[in-house]
């Protein structure tokens, strides 16, 4: 039997004295207990989500992983550089573009980017079978979906805030009123807040269906890019026939649209519905609310129920 | 360690577990039983995963209905199914998993470099796992199990896949892990076999419920059967049924079940061990019949074998003291000793 291979291994310096061992023997210190501390539940909670919030970004991940959140990243702040750059050339009285509009207009590349990160946080762990390594720990499911959840909504986050943080700081280069920049720029964080927190419900939601991470890419950007397409036609086609109300009503139908229409009326911005100003009654306002808060609290326990059958 | 008391699981439409109540002591404890024994439900609800529907159990003193989270900090688990993601390393996949169960990720490093060591991984744990072959997987798998210096590991079928010399490392490994470690191991196998080569007690279940819990040596007790296979000689046309007469003159009991139709068994020949000069008096037969020894090996249980001399009664009694003494390995080491040509002992089935 070919047990404790290791056994001899102290032999071979035993009848000699002390000082004058075997020069190659490798000592076998043998197995260790751990007595150090456990820091237990949440402790595991916040490893998963720094582990989670890295890997979005591929740092912790081959250098492969790394290219595409990194072309994106560059991708999202180089516009906001272009605009901080005519705005200090041409000595303009006001950024060219809002800090919530910006994050309005760049949807697709924000869009991408989720797209390819939420099946990365999810997706792996249930394709590979990792879930049940986590479930046989102290976390519960709950720690592990609002790791995940929070991990993923943090990364959007610091993709989005990092290109208001660039309109901000140009906007001081550019000597503009130093007060409304700054309100502007606090509430374009919470734009960016409120959109991180909504897409990363919904695009986990999406991920965590599937263990292949190629659906899930691609129903992440269907989900994402074809209701906001949708809505928009439909919002030109409304616009062009004076019905106002109806504008607004449309806009509750897609995840871009939605966030939208609550910085329009709630962050002080300026929506991009096609019919130009007419802004959101107050019922339209309080739906449109209500609606972001539903989906981000459905899509929550949506993960849950996922994950009830996937421990073990 | 584990106490497990009338406990009862059922799914909509099965039964999972039934009624069933076994206390595991500290040591090696081989679970058994068939595919859909209940060994895997068993192992989730000991893990506080799965509320039981009646009865309860302890593990490690703490309750699993209401102190799961206590019991998983201190219980180690080794999944049956692959679980490791392809594109990382070993080692960072255990330091990850080490701070999945509270260590500190210091600690996480040092014990991450301890463990792999210790279960026999070296520079490849460098590497990304994707390429590793299925024993350095089970080796990673155990690894992760055993990185936060558990009390208790629960083993799920840890041997699954390997071939028969990855097969006996991993077991003198969990081997190890009781008697260097210090760690109480429950080890799942739908193979009697090779567990009573590790493990301290057996515990058998089928259907849900208990249908023995012994120590090893009672096991190997009931049935010290030795199959012998012999060649055939000039002098001796049929080499198998010569040597039948001859043992069975020599006061042996012997049958070749190959007469009853078994196949594939046609030259084995069954012989009761019941005390160790049998084994000698089998080789001294063989050697004065002129034949050739192709195998003598002691007979591997296989799960279905114990429900046979469960339902057959009387056979565990059949053994004395000394044939229970026997260690497993003696007639393995005959088997190399005496055909080393033919590696007769590769039919690790």
């Amino acid at each position: 039997m070919p047990s404790e291979p290791h056994a001899g291994t102290p032999v071979a310096t035993a009848g000699k004295p002390p000082g004058q061992r075997g020069e190659d023997v490798i000592h076998n210190i043998g197995y260790r207990n751990y007595e150090g501390a456990r820091l237990g539940r949440r402790y595991a909670r916040t490893s998963l989500f720094q582990q989670s919030l890295r890997g979005a970004y591929g740092l912790g991940r081959s250098a492969k992983s790394k290219v595409l959140p990194m072309i994106l990243f560059a991708v999202m702040c180089v516009p906001a550089a272009i605009v901080v750059a005519v705005t200090v050339f041409t000595k303009a009285k006001e950024m060219p573009v809002g800090y919530n509009e910006y994050v309005i207009i760049m949807q697709p590349v924000i869009g991408v980017f989720i797209a390819a990160m939420a099946p990365q946080a999810v997706s792996l762990d249930l394709r590979f079978r990792v879930v049940p390594l986590y479930f046989s720990r102290p976390i519960e499911r709950s720690d592990y979906v609002g790791a995940k959840y929070a991990a993923l909504a943090a990364a959007i986050f610091v993709f989005t805030a990092t290109s208001a943080l660039i309109l901000y700081v140009g906007a001081l280069l550019a000597k503009l009123d130093f007060g409304d920049e700054t309100k502007g720029f606090a509430l374009g964080l919470v734009c960016c807040l409120v959109f991180s927190v909504l897409h990363a419900g919904i695009a986990l939601a999406v991920a965590a269906a599937t263990p292949r991470r190629g659906f899930g890419v691609a129903a992440i950007i269907a989900v994402l890019t074809i209701p906001y397409m949708l809505v928009n036609a439909l919002q030109a086609i409304v616009a062009s026939q004076d019905n106002d109300p109806a504008v607004g009503w449309l806009g509750l139908a897609s995840p871009g649209s939605l966030v939208d229409g609550l910085q329009s009326k709630f962050l002080d911005g300026k929506h991009s519905f096609p019919g130009g100003p007419p802004d959101l009654t107050g019922a339209q306002a309080s739906a449109y609310a209500l609606l972001t808060v539903l989906l981000i609290a459905g899509t929550y326990a949506l993960l849950l129920r996922r994950y009830r059958k996937a421990g073990l | 360690m584990i106490a497990i008391e009338s406990l009862t699981k059922r799914y909509p439409r099965v039964t999972a577990l039934d009624r069933l109540t076994v206390g595991i002591t500290p040591g090696v404890t081989g679970l058994v039983g068939a595919n859909g024994a209940g060994k895997s439900t068993l192992i989730k609800i000991l893990l506080g995963l799965s509320p039981a529907t009646e009865g309860g159990a302890t593990v490690l003193g703490l309750d699993v209905a209401r102190e799961g989270s206590a019991i998983r900090e201190r219980v180690g688990y080794m999944p049956e199914h692959d679980c490791l993601p392809p594109d990382v390393s070993a080692t960072e996949f255990v330091v990850h998993m080490a701070r999945m169960s509270g260590l500190p990720f210091t600690a996480a490093r040092e014990r991450t470099a301890d463990t792999l060591r210790h279960v026999g991984l070296y520079e490849e744990r460098y590497r990304p796992m994707g390429g590793y072959s299925t024993g350095m997987k089970q080796r990673v798998k155990l690894a992760q199990a055993l990185v936060h210096d558990p009390k208790l590991v629960l083993l799920d079928e840890p041997t699954n896949g390997l071939d028969p010399v990855g097969r006996d490392e991993m077991l003198a490994l969990i081997r190890r892990v009781h008697t260097d470690f210090g760690i109480s191991v429950l080890v799942t196998s739908h193979l009697l076999g090779e567990l009573e080569r590790t493990c301290d007690h057996v515990v058998v279940i089928d259907g849900g419920r208990l249908l023995r819990a012994s120590s090893t040596a009672d096991f190997t007790k009931s049935t010290p059967s030795l199959a012998v296979e012999v060649t055939d000689t000039d002098a001796h046309p049929d080499g198998t049924e010569a040597l039948r007469a001859a043992l069975v003159a020599a006061g042996l009991s012997a049958q070749a079940p190959g007469a009853a139709g078994a196949p594939g068994a046609g030259h084995l020949l069954m012989v009761d061990a019941t005390d160790e000069s049998a084994y000698d008096t089998v080789r001294d037969t063989v050697i004065e019949l002129g034949l050739g020894l192709v195998r003598m090996e002691q007979r591997r249980h296989h799960i279905a074998e114990v429900f046979h001399t469960d339902s057959g009664a009387g056979a565990s009694d059949a053994g004395d003291g000394a044939a229970a003494a026997a260690p497993a390995g003696v007639p393995a080491a005959h088997d190399r000793e005496l055909q080393p040509q033919k590696g007769g002992s590769g039919d690790a089935v």
